[in-house]
């Protein structure tokens, strides 16, 4: 492909404190593709995930966007390059309503004052556009269930029209309708041109939408794979490491740091 | 499966403008007569079925209050005793706003006591020690409480130390230097015809005057309810019936009017009271309706969404402990000019604990919870005006300290743990 990916990075390392969570991760995504992110629980996936939003910044490695280098420093930075994420924990600010938290960090405003009309007005659009029913905009999200939570965080991740989204675990929440629904909707903002990185476990979900998994184990790459040419049994074995991949170089002295 | 439109650019597809927004079940969201009616029902069932705690318990239980002290002693409802009353509130009150912002944030301050004793003393040492223009001493004054709120919020913001640890250390520190400032002096009287003393003194007895703020007060929640309900209307969202509006700036005008009667049978408007009700419009705005409130708001909710929405949770922090500190200092210069004088004996009863307990009792009992997130200031002028009715009226009946105490205690007691009830009662009802 001529374009260069909108988002690449290089040799990416974060530790918190003696626990060693990613070494040298490299990945690539480029615009109107999705790239599944599979491994192990504790294999990194959350860890890298924030490392690209900004909320843990990496201790080593290079972030290139649209082939020029960037830090991403805070929440900020990669909000204002169009870097939209959806956490697994899908954590909220409970007493709010569902505006309130859609909005958040980026009120709709007059000189300080918040617009809360056109702020609804727009929460209610988004909400129809995406298909998302809720009782009333304006309940506090504590009230909502947990697929009701996820619509929120997605529809708050899509609202800034961003260029590359992050789902950390999405479907882990919902049942088998809002699932595929899910899907349907990752492929149409993939058509539009975003790139999605999407963490799952599910290899349904994985096969029904990504065109690349990349396989993270014990905080490094163990391979990356053209989904329409591999095998559930090969990502599998990818994660569960019983077949370390060429690409996977462990060192043993890292072994130690891992319970 | 159906799928949505397109969201890109934030214009999402398939809008149109100006329709009613229709619920899930088909109806339009508009409420009708009938509806709005049965909403009120719904709305009054809620609060109290305990989700709401809302203000109508406490002013149940005010009313109630009021009775009881009446009965005793047929004094307390006189138009003295009540414009007492409000000015009375107005140092507990002020502190307990700070408190409130405290509050929202899910923290706590200790100090606001101490602090407030501080501020007295300091305005004492250099306007009637050092011979500072009262002007220049109150300012220092406050800002002593600011600066001691940054104090605060650096070591809990960015050294990770808990609140009510610094504010407790706090606490201490802040008593012992008004003890350490008025030390050499013992007790200072202040001008008894100054600035400071006219705080609590002074009061409009032009009539007019409490009846132009009663008015103004209506006629201003009338045009913001009245605005409010076009701006949703005209956008095609539910809004309150005219009706609704009505009968609560009717219920506004009858208690403001005859606040303002019974005032004006004493010495008229207090200007105490006046700069409370200022604060209490002043701060509710800038929390309920600015972007900078929403964030106050976010943090008592949930930190973690807050930090990942780019909020800068240690400023905000800060910020927060510096406007307690700033109210604690103003209130304390209300309460020195009450007693016209900062002296040792007062100073340790601003460390005891007392104003702290009251201050956040006041806040807690007017419906600010003690776990972040929930309240207003406007909660404070409710709470407030219980527990200083408790304490005027075991004072007008002569209760002696160790009973009131032990009743201050208990007040705060009952109080939180209906915050706490409350607090599981919405969690259960919360997310499945
Ligand atoms: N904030 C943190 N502090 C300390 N350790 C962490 C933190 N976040 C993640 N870890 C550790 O990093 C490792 C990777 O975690 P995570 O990225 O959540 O894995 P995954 O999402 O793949 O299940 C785990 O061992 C986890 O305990
Ligand atoms: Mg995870």
């Amino acid at each position: 492909m001529a374009h260069p990916p909108v988002l690449a990075l290089r040799g990416v390392s974060k530790r918190f404190g003696g626990v060693q969570a990613l070494v040298d991760v490299d990945l690539q995504i480029r615009a109107g593709e999705v790239v599944a992110l599979a491994g192990d629980n504790g294999a990194g996936k959350s860890t890298l995930v924030k490392v690209i939003s900004g909320v843990n910044p990496a201790d080593r490695g290079a972030i290139e966007w649209e082939g020029r280098l960037v830090q991403i420093k805070r929440p900020h930075d990669a909000h204002a390059l169009g870097i939209a994420t959806v956490y697994q924990d899908l954590a909220m600010c409970d007493n709010l309503d569902v505006v309130g938290n859609l909005f958040l960090g980026r009120e709709i405003d007059r000189v300080g004052v918040l617009d809360e009309v056109e702020m609804e007005r727009r929460a209610r659009d988004l909400m129809r556009a995406l298909s998302i029913r809720l009782p009333d905009v304006r309940m506090p999200v504590a009230a909502l269930s947990a697929g009701q939570r996820q619509a929120v965080a997605i529809s708050r991740s899509l609202m800034g029209a961003p260029k590359v989204l992050l789902l950390d675990e999405p479907t882990a929440a919902l049942g088998v309708e809002q699932t595929s629904h899910l899907l349907d909707l990752i492929e149409e903002v993939r058509d539009h041109g975003m790139a999605i990185i999407l963490i799952s476990h599910n290899m349904g979900d994985i096969k029904a939408v990504a065109d690349r998994v990349a396989v993270l184990r014990l905080g490094r790459n163990n391979g990356l794979f053209d989904v329409s040419s591999v095998t559930q049994e090969q990502i599998i074995s990818a994660v569960t490491g019983a077949a370390d991949n060429a690409v996977a170089h462990r060192s043993k002295g890292d072994e130690g740091a891992w319970p | 499966m159906s799928r949505g439109g397109s969201q890109r650019d934030g214009e999402p597809a398939g809008t149109e403008r100006g329709a009613v927004p229709v619920t899930a079940d088909g109806r339009p969201r508009t409420r009708g007569w009938s509806d709005g009616l049965r909403a009120y029902a719904l709305e009054i069932r809620g609060i109290f079925q305990g989700g709401e705690r809302g203000p109508l318990v406490v002013i149940a239980g005010l009313i109630v209050i009021w009775i009881v002290f009446q009965a005793l002693d047929d004094k307390f409802l006189s138009p003295r005793n009540l414009s007492n009353l409000s000015v009375e509130i107005v140092g507990t009150g002020l502190v307990a706003v700070g408190i409130v912002f405290v509050l929202l944030i899910r923290e706590i301050d200790l100090s606001v006591g101490s602090v407030s004793g501080l501020a007295g003393a300091a305005f004492a040492v250099l306007n009637v020690n050092q011979g500072w223009p009262e002007w220049t001493a109150v300012i220092v004054a406050v800002a002593a409480g600011t600066a001691v709120g940054a104090f605060h919020g650096f070591f809990f913001a960015w050294l990770g130390v808990p609140a009510f640890v610094v504010t407790l250390a706090g606490l201490l520190i802040w008593n012992g230097l008004t003890l350490y400032l008025l030390g050499a002096s013992g007790t200072i009287n202040i001008d008894e015809e100054g600035l400071v003393a006219s705080l609590t003194s002074r009061h409009f007895e032009d009539p007019a005057a409490a009846y132009a703020v009663a008015a103004l007060g209506t006629a201003g929640y009338f045009l913001a309810a009245h605005r409010r309900r076009s701006r949703h209307r005209a956008a095609g969202m539910p809004y309150r019936q005219t009706a609704e509006i009505w009968t609560r700036t009717g219920v506004l005008a009858l208690v403001a009017f005859a606040a303002a009667y019974t005032l004006n049978r004493f010495q008229g408007l207090p200007l105490a009271l006046l700069i409370f009700l200022a604060v209490l419009v002043v701060s509710d705005y800038v929390l309920r309706r600015t972007r900078y409130g929403r964030r106050v708001y976010a943090l008592g909710g949930g930190v973690e969404a807050a930090r990942r929405a780019g909020i800068g949770v240690e400023r905000v922090r800060v910020a927060m402990f510096m406007v307690s500190g700033t109210l604690a200092a103003f209130g304390g210069l209300f309460v020195a000019s009450s007693l016209t004088s900062a002296s040792p004996t007062t100073a340790r009863a601003a460390g005891s604990g007392m104003l702290l307990i009251n201050a956040i009792a006041a806040a807690v009992i007017g419906g600010t919870s003690l776990f972040g997130g929930r309240g207003s200031p406007w909660s404070v002028l409710l709470g407030v005006l219980v527990i200083q009715s408790i304490a005027s009226g075991m004072g007008l009946l002569g209760v002696e300290d160790a009973v009131q105490f032990m009743i201050t205690g208990g007040v705060l007691l009952a109080a939180v743990a209906a915050d706490a009830l409350t607090r599981r009662a919405e969690a259960r009802r919360g997310r499945p």
